[in-house]
């Protein structure tokens, strides 16, 4: 068994700084390399993709930061793993071995796991005892399931593990949890037992602090946040873990940001609910268990986790199609700078009722004013400049595009001193709405499938 | 005695659904004790009010001497619905922060 392994962080998001992998296996030793590409809305974005094109929907950056890092992961054993098969595993695979074929690279095992998307088969899983109910409102899923986009189980390290068993390299998943990309490979590594509670719950905690990337280094620190150093160059966060659960958080030397007590603070907090029964599919984790101590510079050490039996319950994540938005600015300056923008919301507000345009929901914002901080934030009596925003959100397509209509006129008929408007008319955009809820863990199981380049 | 809780205190906020969570990490011992015994969640309800249209709840993490706000009713709708500009409440900790504590 080694004595440690070091997992590191590779993205946070889609669409996340695409130097870091490459630099994460290139400036320092790690053992992982772990990139969560997963959002609660990506899923249904994908499945778009996939229907206009059969070998779209997933995170097709992949591609590019797999042909970053192919050479060294290769030379240095490094192994990969991420979500970011989307929707579509096997068509990320496929462009995978082909990617590595021009770089020569043959006989890397590739782990693919399947199983999460649901989509086609809710009625089935119903009948078989599923019942969907929205798990924050209780609503039944009768009225919205002819709207579903996308509708996928969040597995947990259990396939992961299978696939390293295999002895995968590269572990590509559909709709597995954040956080299981980091635990999984100390469960292999140290041969963890599932009912380890103490410890996967130390595996758990883990992940939450790596996988939003630069959240746990520095990035969006809201303490001391000029303090952070050469946030240009920001490292991403490593775990480097002990067989018995306990883990450093660090980063590669020479890197900016930084690793400490309140940065990793910081990120602990993020999204969280109840902190005593943060659930994933392995285990429940206490967060308020969680100790943490400074061990040099950008080190930080993480003990004393906690954690309890797992739920029989998979979380299930869905989203459906539930109408149209659209938002739209101008900007307008001194001298009556909010006056003018109020004036200006006054008219196409009026205008919007004569037209007998239906909306679920208008909302004006002055940014430059109070759009972050609403009636917290005090209004100033002479502003240079302020940015009128408005949105609408309603079910028909058409009165959706009769505001984008409306909003330019203002410029030549409306308060003066007015610009900004380089973008065109706003357009509707399908508004996809979320939809978590439940599945009996029995009544689904992750696929696990071994190729090689 | 008036304290401005960012002077005492860092945080980090997000969304759950339609609720926003909102952390908030005292710099020091002496900054925990007060935030636990006066930031409650009745205090942090009316700070937002009409911003958070549904009830408060509060969570304790000594170990981290941290409070973990739950806000309920806060998004306009949550993360892909709501038209807010700051859909998923990323600014409401810096919101909190303007709260000055009264003793």
């Amino acid at each position: 068994m080694k004595e440690k392994i070091r997992v590191a962080s590779g993205q946070g998001f889609w669409g996340d700084l695409q130097s870091i992998p490459l630099e994460q296996v290139s400036k320092g030793e790690i053992d992982y390399l772990m990139m969560d590409f997963l959002a609660e809305v990506t899923m249904s974005i994908m499945q778009k993709q996939k229907k206009r094109d059969p070998n779209a929907g997933y995170a097709k950056d992949l591609i590019q930061i797999l042909s970053d890092i192919f050479p060294y992961a290769v030379e240095k054993n490094i192994k990969i793993i991420t979500n970011g098969g989307g929707v579509n595993p096997k068509a990320c695979v496929d462009d995978i071995i082909k990617c590595a074929h021009k770089h020569g690279i043959r006989g890397v095992k590739i782990g693919v796991v399947t199983g999460d998307d649901i989509l086609d088969s809710i009625e089935e899983l119903q009948k078989e005892g599923a019942r969907f109910d929205n798990m924050e409102t209780g609503q039944s899923i009768e009225s919205i399931k002819s709207k579903l986009l996308s509708a996928n189980v969040y597995f947990g390290a259990v396939p992961i593990v299978e696939a390293l068993k295999k002895g995968a390299q590269i572990i590509i998943t559909g709709r597995t949890t954040d956080t299981s990309l980091t635990y999984a490979p100390m469960i292999y590594e140290f041969d963890w037992k599932w009912n380890d509670w103490d410890k996967l719950a130390a595996g758990v905690v883990a992940g939450h602090i790596l996988e939003c990337g630069g959240q746990a280094s520095g990035g969006n620190f809201l303490g001391n946040w000029k303090s952070i150093p050469d946030l240009a160059h920001i490292g991403f966060p490593i775990a480097e873990a002990y067989p018995n659960g306990e883990f450093i958080i660090t980063k590669h030397d020479g890197t900016g940001g930084l690793v400490s007590i309140e940065t990793v603070s910081e990120q602990l907090l993020y999204e969280i609910g109840d902190p005593t029964n943060y659930i994933t599919p392995e285990c429940i984790s206490d967060f308020t268990s969680i100790k943490l101590e400074n061990a040099g510079k950008d080190k930080v050490r993480v003990f004393g986790i906690k954690g309890s039996p797992a739920t029989d319950f998979y979380k299930v994540s869905m989203a459906y199609s539930d109408g149209y938005s659209a938002a739209g600015t101008l900007t307008y300056s001194w001298p009556d700078a909010l006056e003018k923008a109020k004036k200006a919301d006054e008219i196409i507000r009026t205008r919007l009722s004569d037209l007998k345009l239906n909306f679920d929901e208008i909302r004006t914002e002055f940014l430059g004013v109070n759009s972050c901080h609403g009636p917290l934030a005090p209004i100033q009596n002479e502003i240079n400049e302020v940015v009128l925003r408005i949105a609408v959100r309603g079910h028909s397509y058409n009165d959706i595009e009769a505001f984008g209509k409306e909003l330019a006129p203002l410029i030549l008929t409306g308060p003066p001193s007015v610009t900004g408007f380089a973008g065109g008319r706003p357009k509707p955009a399908e508004v996809v709405a979320y939809w978590p809820a439940l599945i009996p863990k029995k009544l689904v199981e992750p696929k696990v499938k071994i190729l090689e380049t | 005695m008036k304290i401005k809780l960012i002077d005492i205190a860092h945080g980090r906020s997000g969304d759950k659904g339609d609720a926003a969570n909102i952390g908030i990490i005292a710099y020091d011992d002496k900054g925990y004790e007060i935030i636990k015994k006066y930031l409650t969640a009745e205090r942090v309800k009316r700070h937002f009010e009409g911003i958070c249209f549904g009830k408060v709840e509060r969570y304790e993490l000594p170990n981290l001497r941290a409070l973990n706000f739950i806000l309920h009713n806060t998004l306009g709708g949550g993360g892909t619905v709501s038209l807010k500009h700051d859909a998923q409440g990323k600014t409401l900790a810096a919101a909190l922060l303007r709260m000055e504590l009264d003793f």
